[in-house]
């Protein structure tokens, strides 16, 4: 017997080490977005528990929707990631500052 | 018996996402982070969502994971001076992601979301079809959600490739048009010559 505050425990601590990662590796970018995928993932995980714990389908239909706004925004950002490369030899984070911001 | 498998596969999402933001080499953290969305699958086929599951393999590892994968290997990258600040950020992270998730278990342990609160769910029968029952309620009730992920997913690729088509005009290539369109008083010219030598 798998409580559902175990899934939720682990997603809690999925969304942990991402934030983690943001943290640690800022600044390269390619691990920024994989920290990024890995706080979705950690969603998605909450989302599936309570759909199977509560009997509903609904999470899982969310999920569905997460993972593919997920797929179309790594799609984009790797592409401006390679578009960057391509134009200033770099993904340091530091380096990226022309907008002065 | 699911107990024990879910305890060996939370340690293995837990062990490889560690990995995921810890190793030095990018190509290494990609693929721990395959590790991650795998045990994860698993995870999600004992929560019984079974189609959800496999899209996660088939789209994220095999889709997602390979165009970073793809990416990272494409651009050469220093790795040396991306990790400059890792140990001078790790101790504050490190407090700050602990109370975090201390905080985050206080709210949604077991005093909460144990087992007397909501009680594990009786398994579905053999015959039960996890895709089928996403898909009743997914073009039925979620039809027009289902089609604006469509419209995005097409927004997406629209971007990606205008974002990374570079057009160089300096080349040389081939243009079929021009090719299958020739005729053939284009290229053979038929010369009439006298003879060199009279007879």
């Amino acid at each position: 017997m798998i409580a559902l505050s175990d899934f939720l425990i682990l997603g809690a601590i999925l969304f942990c080490l991402s934030v983690a990662g943001i943290f640690l590796n800022r600044k390269n970018i390619i691990v920024l977005l994989m920290s990024i995928e890995l706080m979705l993932l950690a969603v998605n995980m909450n989302f599936v528990a309570f759909s199977h714990y509560w009997g509903n389908n609904a999470g899982q239909v969310f999920v569905f929707f997460i993972l593919t706004v997920a797929a179309a925004e790594a799609a984009i950002g790797l592409a401006i990631l390679v578009v960057l490369f391509r134009n200033k030899r770099t993904i340091n984070v530091e380096d990226l500052d022309s907008l002065k911001g | 018996m699911e107990q024990i498998l879910f305890y060996i596969f939370a340690t293995m999402v837990v062990i490889s996402a560690t990995m995921v933001i810890t190793v030095r080499n990018p190509v290494r953290a990609v693929l721990f982070l395959v590790l991650t969305f795998f045990s994860s699958s698993a995870i999600w086929l004992l929560l019984e969502a079974e189609f959800l599951a496999i899209v996660l393999v088939l789209v994220y590892v095999g889709a997602v994971m390979v165009l970073f994968l793809f990416v990272v290997m494409m651009l050469d990258i220093n790795i040396a001076r991306l990790r400059e600040g890792f140990t001078r950020y790790l101790p504050i992270g490190a407090v700050v992601v602990v109370m975090m998730a201390v905080m985050l278990g206080m709210l949604v342990g077991p005093e909460y979301f144990g087992l007397d609160k909501f009680e594990d769910p009786a398994s579905q029968a053999a015959d039960y079809n996890n895709t089928r029952e996403l898909g009743l309620v997914l073009y039925t009730v979620y039809v027009y959600p289902f089609e604006i992920a469509a419209v995005i997913l097409l927004v997406a690729i629209v971007a990606a490739i205008s974002l990374t088509l570079r057009r160089r005009p300096q080349t040389k290539y081939q243009d079929p048009d021009q090719q299958i369109a020739v005729k053939r008083s284009d290229r053979v010219r038929l010369v009439k010559m006298d003879a060199e030598k009279k007879k």
